[in-house]
């Protein structure tokens, strides 16, 4: 079942055009990756599936939502881990999950459901009174993406989520995307080429706006005809190969 | 329930804040012994406690322009600002729960300048808590003022604008540290037509219980908060639609 059906979506800023005419579509519970080098439109993408940013031309379906028309819908089932932590500096931990909670409207009692779920979830209880400037990249990213899913999203969009982690903090965070696959549609964005093979059900390289090629990590080596990921990668990006 | 949730974090955000605490509270206590000291061995009508406690206030007020500001400047450049923007929450949502919590602490504010205005030999009556209730329009005036200015500007711009300019403005054109009459001219004429001059003379009015008077000052500041308040909130709206 398709929860993202995108449709020549394109955004313009000024002479730029930051997405040329993306057209793409998402099953539901899939882990799919955003790939491409800085500039590449990946983040822009991000912006509009999630109503940050309004298509210059196109369309996307999210959760049988259009992100154009019926943006206050769509954001009812998404939810985002932006590129930089994103959460209130001078609240604990609790204190931020509860803020979320509220946003989303839960009663008390859900609240604390929810908030018992994914503190268990992300193994959060030992740093429930921390303030986000007291936790380390690691522990603040696992806050960010616990705030994204107590809505229970049916989409979760992480950009790059393990930017700037240690080895061991991104392990760690791999294990927790992992656990969401096959429950959660999750669209990612990274610059980790064994980020997004071990994790991803299929990756989208993009350069310059334009999707270059969709498959499955195993697809995209055979498309490039090449036995390493990242090695496929670059000589897709690169144009050796389309 | 999302408007609360909102309000209560902005509420948390500005009291945890230790500058905020030192600017709102410790700076307006620090003039009102500094500058009763000076009436003390200098005695000049102006600095006299009946007049400086209720100018105290006003002043006070100005700096929750600058947390204001400051605030929502910091979260439109922040990751969690995109990430308020993508869940169910609605203009009205953000404009209620950046404005609303910090009304109390305005007032919090005022009854704290009034009450140390007692130790400083203010008489009590209840006048003084009527005061404080007629500081509402002003308070809504300086978070108006910003609400439009941490839309429109970053957090720097705001630290120099609202930290340093509005104080300052506040200041000379309200009539606490010197005299309008002694300035006169076109000075006087631009305080008649600002709105901090006449939230001074409101709530000096209404501590000397002089009711006529304070209602045409009333009128003033009122008139600012409407506008002020629809301008920021339009331009707030206008701001986030482009986000």
């Amino acid at each position: 079942m398709e929860i993202i059906k995108i449709n020549g979506l394109t955004k313009k800023y000024k002479d730029v055009v930051a997405v040329n005419g993306l057209s793409l579509s998402v099953q539901k519970g899939e882990l799919f990756s955003l790939l491409g080098v800085n500039g590449a439109g990946k983040t822009t993408t991000i912006k509009m599936l999630t109503c940050l940013a309004k298509p210059t031309e196109g369309d996307a379906i999210v959760c049988s939502k259009s992100i154009i028309n019926e943006a206050d819908d769509v954001k009812k089932h998404i939810a985002v881990s932006p590129q930089e932590t994103a959460v209130a500096p001078n609240l604990s931990v609790e204190e931020n999950l509860r803020f979320i909670c509220g946003i989303h409207g839960f009663t008390k009692d859900v609240s604390n459901e929810r908030i018992a779920q994914i503190t268990q979830r992300l193994s959060l209880s030992g740093i429930m009174k921390k303030k986000e400037g007291k936790l380390s990249g690691g522990w603040q990213r696992r806050l960010s993406i616990a705030m994204a899913l107590l809505s229970d999203p049916e989409v979760l969009f992480l950009d790059e989520p393990t930017l700037g982690l240690d080895v061991i903090a991104r392990s760690e965070l791999w294990d927790v995307i992992s656990e969401l696959k096959g429950k959660t549609t999750v669209i990612l964005t990274t610059h980790y080429m064994e980020e997004a093979e071990r994790l991803s059900d299929r990756v989208g390289i993009m350069k310059d706006g334009h999707l270059l090629c969709v498959g499955t990590p195993d697809e995209i080596k055979a498309f490039a005809g090449k036995d390493d990921f990242e090695d496929a990668f670059i000589s897709i990006v690169k144009g050796e190969r389309a | 329930m999302r408007t609360i949730a909102f309000s209560k974090r902005t509420a948390l955000e500005v009291l945890r804040d230790p500058l905020n605490i030192v600017f709102g509270l410790g700076f307006p206590i620090v003039l009102l012994i500094l500058l009763s000291a000076i009436q003390a061995n200098v005695p000049v009508e102006l600095f006299a406690i009946e007049s400086l406690a209720p100018g105290m206030t006003v002043f006070g007020l100005s700096f929750i322009t600058l947390f204001s500001a400051t605030l929502i400047s910091k979260d439109s450049e922040s990751a969690l600002f995109a990430r308020l923007m993508t869940t169910p929450l609605t203009a009205s949502d953000f404009i209620i729960g950046y404005t609303v919590p910090l009304l109390p602490l305005a007032l919090a504010q005022s009854a704290v300048c009034y009450a140390f205005s007692l130790v400083l030999n203010l008489k009590f009556d209840v006048w003084i808590l009527i005061a404080i209730l007629f500081n509402i329009p002003t308070a809504i005036v300086f978070i108006s003022i910003g609400l439009l200015c941490g839309s429109v500007l970053n957090s720097k711009q705001v630290g120099g604008i609202c930290g340093a300019l509005l104080t300052n403005l506040t200041a000379w054109f309200s009539g606490i540290w010197f005299d309008l009459e002694l300035v006169g001219g076109a000075f006087k004429k631009i305080a008649e037509l600002l709105p901090f001059y006449h939230a001074v003379e409101l709530q000096r009015a209404v501590v000397s219980q002089n009711l006529e008077l304070a209602g045409e000052h009333l009128i003033w500041v009122c008139g600012y908060a409407v506008v002020l308040l629809c301008l920021a909130i339009a331009v707030f709206v206008a701001r986030k639609r482009r986000a």
